[in-house]
């Protein structure tokens, strides 16, 4: 939590003025009894109405004051509590979009979505609660021990022990079921793992018959959750008639020694009833404070998470700012004795060195985990090499700032993924000043005019509005507004059939300026490339086009002939 | 019926526990009031200095011991029935909405996102559980309090009680009206925070995508743009809702001061009937917890709120009709794996319809492979073999007998199963393979590993076959894991074989020899393929070209190049030839 602080250095006033005002409505509230104390000794005992009405109106002043001062409290406290979570929103939203790669790898994405929404919405209520409260509870409880002193110091040895037990049993109680909570989240995760498990499966769960099965799975879990809960609630229910045990115990306590102080002189029968009311206002304050602690240290959790996010640092940074002139005639793409690997294992990619010209058209084929997707991540600098080359134009593409470097480059991922929005917002990604006429040329070559006639037709999340095929043309639609001279495709024809895709094919080797990577796994599509490079377990296996390939290169003969005949390999 | 009487019916069978928390609450809560009675006569017997009654003191304190023994259990008992009441109301519902997902239409599991669903299974259920728990504790004592306070106010001065019982339900009042003015302000905060969820999940959810097109700075002025909305929204709405406790509470001192000025003009000049100080003290108390119930009351007024929304969106799915009843239809084990389709006629919604006329004769053994177009509907024949869907006119028959005659679970067992999207479930990689079968032996189920060509992978995972399958299967190549599926469809060995684009995300090599094993496995076994690749599926005996949703050639590879149609297009646009 501590290490949040700085997103609430523009609040210093607030945070002080709040609990201050908190502070002076619980004194308010204190002089209520002394208020009534005086309404009867001096209005009813000296039977004066005027007095009795006067200190009436103090009693509706204190309550109007009391509020005021309260208001003014919750407002600071939303206001603090509001501006600082906009504010760590902003933050983390701009250092999330800092990082590479590598780190979202390690973050994950749900787990960067939680601390984004409901960490940092707990957070924000938790400076909320210990503006109000923090202040609140402790005043009461010490003031009770203090005043309590002040009637005799003998019997506030009664308070002191009191206290202690009652914060013993607090702590002890939430400390023993902390485990249990744990348990109790893990067992609701499996729940929900199931649940999504029997949603996502329920054509497998339905073909194979294993609805019992499933439900047996279940009732396991929710029974077991379900004694998790009985036990824990078991401990919890103790929270509240101990303390009340305690309480009382020192209530009779005080009854017992008291008395003796009465008939001994030493106080009077006024001060037991004070001391007795003392006592029942530390109880109700420990219990606020109890609550208050859970949500700190939940908060504190939360908080935790948070700053986990900001401590990670990019691996990859832009190194220089400033705009770089690329090298005239040089390949639009070089790897030199590219080596990669993604932690201490085995390397991803080894010794890559090629060149891809400019405006050709390069497939890059190979088998599943040949390091295909990971060869174009390193052109676009998503990673760093581990050791070896890239350049882009003949420039290191170190020496890029991110913007110029990606933003030259058009790129259509495996995952078919079109933002929320309108068919132009999507289209405006790569080149946010494009033309209308810019962006149906685009959705021309891509193939997907047939299916767009208004660009303002809205785009649901995910796209999922558009039907797979649909997607992956609007990406490659996307990819292409702006004429960017460099494109990059990774296996994005999965979802079209062999007409669309040839046609789509086609378009693009009409575009004698711009230069294609293909990534692939579709023999069909890299059949009239320029070059083709066959990978496997991250080598250069071969270099060539079709008809080369296919004499020298093994590898690729024997991908080429699990999907085409013979003859139909040989054209 | 409302939502709140459904879910008190389902405490119902935990009836007992309801009324001996009532019991125990009532006995908790009464001596509870009592006790500051007892207090106050103690203190009254200490007059002043050697004047004290330490016999009735010590009588008082012995009574205020048993009596304290007492609450204490009781108040445990209650906490202990409360909890086993919610926790196993919880579980009844949890059990019932996932036995009814299972019974529910396919078209509303497909209709419906997933991730609603779950959250209603979890975060709604558990709501209803949170809610219940309030009423119970808070609702039982609450009356109890009000109540006992009641018949202590109205046994001392009937007037003043009648002022604190008119007064007090003003906070209510207050609350309700707090309440009306933040609904608003929380409704908009809470679509505005669902929109940054959403935008959030999207753009963060996609931030490889971002960086590929260089679109931090825009989508961060979005962000914040958003963002600041958020905070003005926000403050009203916190703001707001943080009126309710202090207002409440100032209505409270408000009539803690008017009965007090009340009791103070009575105590003088008796214009409310008579009242003495002791008296007067003893009316604050009372007044003062008389009005606390009022006020938690109001403060679970919200959980009780969600809990009933909760539970509304609960019922909603447990009220969905069910696949229709089967019990009585025939079960089936063997067959021949004859089936024939006869005037088929299908559409998922009333305005598109998909299938016209399609009529197919299968005869066993033969293969039959679906082809189209992405999105041209290739899955709804598989549907409706499998009877996930039912066919609006014509019928579907195995061996002569019509599917509709037949149990739903009886006709998918004859049916080995390879989805697009490999489903494995979590448990180790042996329990998945059995899935189909329990009674397979490990020698049968590492046979069929064999045949999937998934044995040798399988022997490489840290612990072979009892390897865990984590979350989502992320140790797990796409390959491996429909290498599985395969592994668990040959594992089951059924008559009749569905592999709906099962080879589509393993490389081409590993499918080689997926083929193969496909290939013995469909010996004599009737078997649908939908595949994207032609050339995989030549040697079919039946192709069924689709597009658009309906089936729309059907014949031989040869015959239907020679048609020279649809597919003949679709063959041809595979290969370069202009």
């Amino acid at each position: 939590m501590f290490k949040l602080r700085r997103f609430l250095k523009d609040y210093k006033l607030q945070l002080v003025l709040g609990p201050l005002c908190k502070l002076f409505e619980a004194v308010l509230e204190l002089f209520v009894p002394l208020v009534m104390a005086q309404i009867i000794d001096n209005g009813i005992i000296k039977n004066d109405t005027g007095y009795i009405l006067k200190m009436g109106g103090v009693l509706v002043l204190l309550a109007v004051v009391g509020l005021s001062s309260a208001l003014v409290c919750q407002y600071m406290a939303s206001y603090t509590s509001q501006g600082a979570g906009t504010k760590i929103r902003d933050a983390m939203f701009e250092h999330i979009g800092n990082l590479s790669h590598k780190e979202l790898d390690e973050l994950t994405t749900p787990s960067l979505i939680t601390r984004m929404t409901s960490d940092i919405n707990a957070v924000q209520a938790n400076i909320a609660m210990t503006m109000r409260l923090l202040l609140r509870a402790p005043f009461l409880i010490i003031g009770a021990l203090v005043m309590a002193c002040f009637i005799n110091l003998e019997l506030s040895l009664i308070f002191f022990s009191a206290s202690l037990i009652i914060a013993l049993i607090l702590y002890l109680v939430m400390s023993k079921s902390l485990p249990f909570y744990r348990a109790v989240q893990k067992s609701v995760d499996k729940i929900s793992l199931l649940s999504r498990e029997n949603l996502g499966g329920n054509r497998i769960i339905r073909a194979f018959s294993k609805q019992d099965a499933q439900q047996k799975a279940i009732e396991k879990e929710t029974e077991k959750l379900s004694k998790i809960s009985v036990r824990v609630g078991r401990l919890s229910a103790l929270l509240s008639p101990a303390t009340y045990a305690v309480t009382y115990g020192a209530v009779i306590l005080i009854l017992y020694f008291g008395a003796g102080k009465v008939n001994s002189g030493e106080l009077l029968s006024g001060d037991i009833v004070a001391l007795v009311s003392y006592m029942t206002q530390i109880l109700l304050a420990m219990i606020v404070l109890a609550n208050l602690v859970v949500l700190l240290s939940r908060g504190n959790a939360s908080a935790g998470r948070i700053n986990e996010v900001f401590e990670v640092q990019p691996s990859v940074r832009e190194i220089k700012t400033e705009k770089v002139v690329p090298t005239e005639n040089a390949p639009k793409v070089e790897f030199k004795n590219v080596s990669f690997t993604y932690g201490d294992g085995d390397n991803e990619l080894e010794d890559l060195s090629f060149t891809i010209e400019k405006n050709s058209f390069t497939g890059i084929i190979g088998t599943t985990g040949s390091g295909k997707s990971t060869l174009l991540s390193l052109i676009l600098r998503y990673y760093d090499t581990t050791s070896g080359e890239v350049f882009v134009d003949g420039v290191n593409v170190r020496d890029y700032p991110f913007s110029q470097l990606r933003g030259q480059i058009g790129v259509v991922p495996q995952k078919s993924v079109l933002f929320s929005g309108t068919v132009r917002s999507n289209m405006l990604w790569q080149n946010e000043n494009a033309t209308d006429e810019e962006i149906f040329d685009a959705l021309e070559t891509a193939q997907a005019r047939g299916f767009v006639d208004d660009l303002d037709k809205t785009v649901a999340q995910g796209g999922t509005n558009f039907s797979g095929g649909q997607r992956q043309r609007l990406c490659i639609a996307r990819a292409l507004v702006g004429s960017p001279k460099l494109v990059i495709l990774d296996d994005s024809f999965s979802a079209l059939d062999f007409a669309t895709e040839k046609a789509l094919r086609n378009a693009l080797l009409k575009k004698n300026d711009m230069t294609f990577i293909v990534v692939t796994q579709r023999i069909s599509t890299v059949m009239s490339a320029d070059k083709i490079l066959v990978l496997e377990d991250g080598k250069l296996e071969g270099e060539g086009t079709h008809g080369e390939l296919l004499k020298t290169c093994g590898a690729y003969r024997e991908i080429c002939l699990s999907q085409l005949s013979e003859s139909e390999a040989e054209k | 019926m409302s939502t709140v009487k459904k879910i008190i019916r389902y405490t119902k069978p935990h009836r007992l526990y309801i009324l001996l928390a009532l019991f125990f609450a009532a006995a908790g809560v009464s001596l509870t009031l009592y006790i500051p009675v007892l207090v106050g006569n103690a203190i009254d017997f200490m007059i002043e200095k050697g004047a004290v009654d330490f016999g009735r003191i010590f009588g008082i304190i012995v009574q205020i011991g048993i009596y304290l023994v007492f609450i204490v259990i009781s108040q445990w008992l209650m906490g202990n029935c409360t909890n086993i009441i919610c926790a196993r109301t919880v579980r009844d519902m949890r059990n019932d909405v996932f036995k009814k997902i299972n019974r529910l239409p396919l078209s509303y599991i497909d209709s419906h996102p997933h991730g609603d669903l779950i959250s209603r299974i979890t975060n709604d259920v558990e709501a209803v559980g949170d809610g219940l728990m309030q009423v119970i504790t808070q609702l039982f004592s609450g009356i109890v309090t009000i109540l006992g306070t009641l018949i202590f106010m109205l046994s001392i001065n009937v007037w003043i009680a009648v002022v604190v019982v008119i007064l007090t339900p003003l906070s209510v009042l207050v609350a309700g009206i707090i309440g009306k003015m933040c609904a608003k302000s929380f409704r908009d905060q809470q679509q505005l925070q669902g929109e940054i969820s959403s935008f959030v999940e999207e753009t963060v959810g996609n931030q490889k995508l971002v960086k590929a097109f260089a679109y931090e700075n825009r989508s961060r002025q979005q962000f914040s743009e958003m963002n600041s909305r958020l905070f003005k929204i926000g403050l009203r709405a916190q703001f707001a809702g943080a009126l309710a406790n202090p207002c409440t509470r100032f209505v409270n001192n408000m009539v803690y001061a008017v009965t007090g000025i009340v009791g103070a003009l009575t105590a003088v000049s008796a214009f409310m009937g008579v009242l003495s100080i002791g008296q007067l003290s003893c009316f604050l108390s009372y007044a003062n917890q008389y009005t606390k119930p009022f006020n938690e009351v109001t403060g679970v007024l919200t959980q009780i709120q969600t809990a009933i929304a909760a539970g509304g969106r609960v019922f909603e799915v447990l009220e969905s009709e069910d696949e229709p009843d089967d019990s009585k239809s025939r079960e089936i084990r063997q067959v021949k794996g004859d089936i024939e389709f006869r005037h088929i006629k299908f559409s998922y919604t009333p305005e598109r319809q998909l299938i016209k006329d399609f009529s197919l004769s299968v005869k066993s053994g033969q293969q039959v492979a679906i082809v189209g177009p992405t999105g041209c509907g290739k899955t709804t024949l598989i549907n409706l073999i499998m009877r996930f869907y039912e066919v609006q006119s014509g019928e579907i028959l195995i061996d002569g007998v019509n599917t509709k005659e037949i149990k739903r679970d009886s006709l998918r067992k004859l049916f080995g199963m390879v989805l697009q999207e490999s489903r494995l479930f979590s448990g180790t990689i042996m329990e998945n393979l059995r899935y189909g079968n329990p009674n397979c032996t490990d020698e049968e189920i590492i046979k069929a590993s064999k045949l999937a060509y998934a044995h040798s992978f399988i022997r490489k995972m840290p612990d072979g076959y009892n390897t865990r399958i984590t979350e989502g299967a992320t140790n797990l190549s796409a390959g491996q894991k429909q290498l599985l599926c395969i592994a668990r469809a040959m594992a089951l060995n059924p008559p009749m074989l569905i592999l709906d684009e099962a080879t589509s995300s393993i490389d081409t090599l590993t499918e080689i020899r997926v083929q193969k094993a496909f290939k013995k496995l469909m010996q004599g076994r009737t078997s649908f393929v939908v595949a994207h690749r032609l050339s995989t599926i030549k040697e079919s005996d039946i192709i069924l070209v689709m597009n658009d949703g309906d089936v729309v050639e059907q014949g031989t590879h040869g015959e239907l190049l020679k048609r020279r149609g649809f597919y003949y297009r679709l063959y041809k646009s595979q290969f370069e030839e202009e």
